[in-house]
């Protein structure tokens, strides 16, 4: 091939590379674009404080509100997030070399992996099961549960990414003074990996808040703010899904508004965690 | 002393019993929607569940073939459209971006990895389907814009962040001496991405995209709410369709008064649970192996 052809072909290429970039980036702009140019008129203060008035379906006039779904998401991602924290943290240690042979190790990674690509929709329809197994009844404590076992995955992989990457020479050197192991774990591993673990957190909240396909069967849907666990609870995806499809500009209103606000939660959420790792860092010895 | 030991050995176990635990999930998961969906095989043979097109829950005849030809149309539409972008959109990153440009990338796509997928649906609502729709009328096709196409579109857009960081992240791990080496036999930058760079990846690449598979594959809600929903076979991209994901969020309601029925979504669930597991099995399997060789 000439030198020439040669160049061409290294020119188009990249051209064509940068037009994929150019089109992976324009269509993060355009999905925030349409979020935000919907969303922004159509969210208000008395949106984010008033449940719907008198059923999704018919909230009409200003009566409308996405209360009920913004109380009932931050309870049940919030909750979901605290239910996996408790989980995912001892299971992350458990991931240390201190703890299980490396075979074993990259066995249950491997596990985690696969679990954490199980659509949410049929993690929700296992939820599902197990309630109705016992006898419960779509509520905030199932719709916990479940995002719980969403985002344990995802937090389990995050924190034993951090928690690996603790420096070995101070692990030796807490086991040189004689601390056993749960001390080193304790008093050295996790305190050097607080940003790598706040990160994690905090990527799952984002994951939690935001999985809609889960909750369909496990939190269900109410127009009330819910009072205790047992109570049915809406969340902002599920009222964007099910208000997007009404006849009546009004409730469709409240489906933007949502979107809006899911948006901006999900976005600080992530932008919090990239600071966290970057801001606590500070602290950690290197 | 002995009460350090012990708290160490009694933490330790505990810490080991939750990671088999957490590790065991998938199985019981696999165990308990098989449970739930057996009601269903004793009724009617899995072939006839996969192969038949017909759909009467209320006649007690169950057949899956317009949701799984949905599931894998849309799909398919999704990957053939995302995933020679992905794949130069990651070339470029990986291989000719500057750090700068990098750095400043890498949060965007981390922002669009983190979009829930319900916003990703209304995006669709509100401006593919419409879209759609023109071009169907430019083509001289009626068509409500809900579609295989409108379908494939979203998904093709919820996994340019999933193939596009995981492709550069294994461009980026292949040993630098390869590329130096063809660099200075005097490749230019395109031809040692070709034959050299490209050739190590293709394991992870191919990884990476059976791993967006079969996310796409599991998406529900932006596939919901765009995809028409119309329980037959698509005969072109203006088509309706009706994945399997759609069929159980959809009925998840009434699924308690018709006989089978809720052992049929289960079903549903327990064929999406298999498939996806089986690919992404395999993908993290190799992605792992590559991982170690180029540790």
């Amino acid at each position: 091939m000439s030198i020439r052809r040669r160049h061409v072909v290294e020119r188009l290429m990249q051209a064509l590379m940068l037009c994929s970039l150019g089109l992976v980036l324009a269509s993060v702009a355009a999905i925030i674009g349409v979020i935000v140019v919907r969303g922004a008129p159509a969210l208000s203060w008395r949106m984010l404080v008033q449940p719907p008035q008198s059923g999704y379906y018919a909230g009409r006039g200003s009566g409308s509100g996405i209360a009920n779904a913004l109380v009932g998401s931050v309870y049940v991602a919030f909750g979901g997030t605290l239910l996996a924290s408790l989980v995912s943290l001892p299971v992350a240690c458990a991931l240390q070399k201190q703890y299980l042979p490396g075979g074993v190790r990259r066995a249950i990674t491997l596990m985690l992996d696969v679990l954490w690509g199980v659509p949410s929709v049929v993690t929700g329809a296992f939820c599902f099961i197990v309630m109705a197994h016992y006898g419960l009844r779509a509520s905030l404590a199932g719709g916990i549960c479940t995002i719980a076992l969403v985002i344990m995955p995802v937090m389990v992989r995050a924190m034993a990414e951090a928690m690996s990457a603790a420096p070995a020479a101070m692990h030796e050197a807490a086991c040189a003074l004689g601390a056993t192991r749960f001390g080193v774990t304790v008093r050295i591993v996790l305190r050097q990996t607080v940003p790598g673990l706040v990160t994690a957190v905090l990527l799952a909240f984002g994951r939690g808040i935001g999985d809609a396909a889960s909750l369909l069967f496990t939190s269900g849907y109410s127009d009330f703010i819910p009072r205790s666990l047992s109570e049915p609870a809406a969340s902002l995806p599920l009222a964007i899904f099910f208000q997007l499809n009404s006849p009546f500009p009004e409730v469709q209103r409240g489906a933007y508004a949502a979107a809006l606000v899911l948006l901006l939660i999900v976005v600080v959420v992530t932008a919090g965690a990239r600071a966290c790792a970057a801001r606590l860092g500070i602290h950690v010895v290197r | 002393m002995s009460a350090r030991r012990a708290t160490d050995a009694v933490s330790a176990w505990l810490f080991r019993a939750l990671a088999f635990g957490a590790a065991g999930l998938a199985a019981v998961v696999l165990v308990a929607l098989w449970l739930k969906s057996r009601p269903l095989l004793a009724h009617q043979s899995l072939g006839s569940l996969l192969w038949s097109s017909d759909w009467q829950p209320h006649a007690g005849s169950f057949g899956f073939l317009p949701y799984l030809a949905g599931t894998i149309a849309v799909t398919g539409v999704a990957m053939v459209m995302a995933v020679p972008v992905s794949v130069l959109a990651a070339i470029y990153l990986a291989e000719y971006a500057t750090n700068r440009l990098r750095s400043a990338v890498k949060p965007l796509i981390d922002l669009l990895a983190a979009i829930p997928s319900v916003v990703y649906g209304m995006w669709g609502v509100v401006v593919i389907v419409p879209a759609v729709k023109h071009i169907a009328a430019s083509f001289g096709v009626s068509c409500t814009g809900y579609s295989l196409l409108a379908a494939g579109v979203v998904l093709a857009v919820m996994v340019f962040p999933f193939l596009v960081s995981i492709i550069a992240d294994v461009l980026h791990a292949v040993p630098l001496d390869a590329r130096e080496a063809a660099l200075a036999l005097g490749a230019t930058r395109w031809e040692t991405t070709w034959h050299i760079v490209l050739k190590h990846a293709a394991p992870g690449i191919m990884a990476a995209i059976v791993l967006s598979f079969s996310r796409a594959f599991g998406e529900t809600m932006a596939v919901v709410m765009v995809a028409g929903n119309v329980a037959a076979i698509p005969r072109s991209l203006f088509a309706p369709v009706y994945p399997l994901p759609a069929l159980i969020a959809n009925n998840y309601g009434e699924m308690m008064s018709i006989p089978l029925y809720d052992a049929a979504l289960m079903f549903a669930a327990l064929a999406l649970f298999v498939v996806v597991t089986l690919f992404n099995t395999a993908a993290h399997v190799v992605l792992h192996q590559l991982e170690r060789r180029w540790r």
